[in-house]
């Protein structure tokens, strides 16, 4: 009997039970999956709960509900992996044994590493990459009489990093809607040199922030926030006042990771980025947020990757050469207020760029342009998710980045043009 | 492909000046670098220069000003006083490195 174990039961280690259960013997072939808590929680809804758009049991289900038959799900915290061995070790003290690890325990915030973000969390410093930040901060805005609300980014990368932006829009029309926005004035710090991390992208979004009267305080990378003074402060001494702060804390992966002398600066598992497998390890995958790859931190990277994963993994136990190789993809919506939003769609080597989706010229999406089906079809993501990504079914869509529909900005079409030569 | 002359060789850099081959970096075309930018290099510099150069030679990748602290030992801070407003950018360019990445 061989054992492959999980390690997480997010969005990426569920994808993976279910694609793996149907293809390996059962006779053959345990799999174990653990994780920490017993709430498996949607969490693109925690950025609507704030304005009161979800409600919070509209994001929460037990983990084992979406975990298929012949998986076994320990929740229990993770001490360590003993790599030599083959070996996870669990707090209270039992072990499980594996052939094949994957590693899908993601990031999570961490305000304590922020001096000072910490001690007003939840009074005037809040967070909305948790359940809880992001029930809290509903609370928080109900009755808020409008000031200084401050939306800050702390240090990149983070998971889903179009989440601060859709927040910030989210805001402004949630102000509208209540005929107070003339009270609030908004602020976007990041430590970006823009809006976003790609510079097609990065404009279309500045001219958003702008459109909205939105202050964006760029290339400020925090060093405090004085929560008497209600200020953030930057290493090169700029300080910027709030009355609300809505933060973005410092993501790091799981501390068993740094235990298991597995991981980077910030926890995250050194990964090959065509792979997926942990740097000097070939029998450990890492999918999710979990690892190094240079994209986004995002559900739909992982849900590309598992699909190429799943394909590497059979050919690997077989002894045969893994031939998929990951491009990077992602592809977001964000959300711009108004019943509108915007979807992304890139990977490693190609920026976010105009145009539609899937398909050239009819779409029906646009891409880098607010529209209604933008919207709507962020809205029908949340069915998709527990429905058809979690579980594993095929979404017909192609896993690997398409130039399909795509718009080049002139210097960027020679050098895409090579890559989907090389493609 | 861009290239500019610095001290009398031909570099190959991209769009915003940083070199797109590590391997034609030296540490007088550092100075170079430096000077474009407004900053004369003391021995301080010279210590987060080497440590992002041999962090690079091994990882492949530019170290990140977290990076930087922790493992090259000099804190957030002074790479701000070193290098100011931009510590990240400004020291992968005198380097002769790729941005670091982390923005993506």
């Amino acid at each position: 009997m061989k054992n492959l174990l999980v390690l997480g039961a997010g969005t990426a280690g569920t994808m993976v039970v279910n694609k793996l259960r149907s293809h390996l013997a059962a006779d053959e072939w345990r799999i174990t999956v653990v994780d920490s808590s017993a709430t498996h929680h949607y969490q693109p809804g925690f950025l609507f709960i704030p304005f009161g758009i979800y409600s919070p049991d509209e994001v929460s289900r037990p983990r084992s509900a979406s975990i298929p038959k012949g998986v076994r799900l320990v929740t229990a915290e993770i001490d360590r992996v003993e790599t030599e061995a083959n070996t996870v070790h669990l707090v209270g003290g039992d072990t499980l044994a594996y052939d094949y690890l994957v590693i899908a325990t993601g990031t999570t915030p961490r305000p304590d590493e922020t001096p000072g973000m910490a001690d007003d969390l939840g009074g005037s410093v809040h967070e909305f990459y948790t359940y809880e930040g992001s029930v809290a901060l509903a609370e928080a805005l109900k009755d808020w009489p409008g000031g200084r609300l401050v939306v800050h980014v702390t240090e990149m990368p983070i998971k889903c990093p179009v989440a601060p932006l859709e927040f910030t829009f989210l805001a402004d029309d949630y102000f509208t809607r209540k005929g107070m926005r003339d009270k609030v004035e908004l602020t976007y710090v990041t430590p970006l040199s823009g809006a976003f991390t790609k510079p097609v992208a990065s404009a279309t979004l500045g001219t958003m922030l702008d459109e909205r009267s939105i202050t964006v305080e760029p290339d400020f990378v925090v060093e405090s926030i004085d929560p008497e003074a209600k200020t953030l402060s930057s290493y090169d001494e700029r300080e910027v006042p709030y009355d609300l702060l809505v933060t973005v804390p410092l993501n790091m992966g799981a501390d068993y990771i740094a235990r298991s002398g597995l991981g980077d600066e910030l926890n995250f598992v050194p990964t090959d980025k065509r792979t997926l497998q942990a740097k000097g390890h070939e029998n450990i995958f890492v999918l999710g947020d979990a690892g190094d790859l240079p994209t986004s931190k995002a559900g739909s990277v992982a849900h590309f990757a598992v699909h190429g994963f799943t394909k590497n993994f059979l050919a690997l136990i077989e002894g045969k050469p893994m031939t998929e190789s990951f491009d990077g993809h992602a592809n977001c919506f964000i959300e711009s207020g108004g019943g509108k939003g915007l979807l992304i769609d890139f990977n490693y080597d190609v920026e976010p760029l105009t145009g539609t989706y899937p398909l050239p010229v009819v779409g029906p999406l646009q891409l880098l342009k607010e529209t209604r089906a933008n919207h709507l079809g962020k809205l029908a993501f949340r069915w998709i998710y527990w429905n058809v990504l979690l579980p594993g079914r095929p979404i017909p869509l192609p896993a690997h980045m398409s130039m399909t529909g795509k718009h080049l900005p002139k210097e960027a079409a020679d050098s895409a043009a090579e890559i989907e030569e090389k493609v | 492909m861009p290239t500019t002359i610095m001290n009398g060789r031909e570099i190959p850099v991209d769009a915003e000046g940083f070199l797109t081959d590590p391997s034609a970096w030296d540490e007088d075309l550092a100075t170079v670098l430096a000077a474009n930018i407004g900053i004369e290099l003391t021995d301080e510099h010279w210590k987060v220069l080497r440590f992002l150069r041999e962090d690079y030679a091994t990882q492949g990748e530019t170290a990140t000003t977290r990076r930087v602290q922790s493992v090259g030992g000099v804190p957030t801070k002074t790479q701000f006083q070193l290098f100011p407003k931009k510590p990240a950018k400004k020291m992968a360019y005198i380097a002769g490195l790729p941005k670091p990445r982390g923005c993506v």
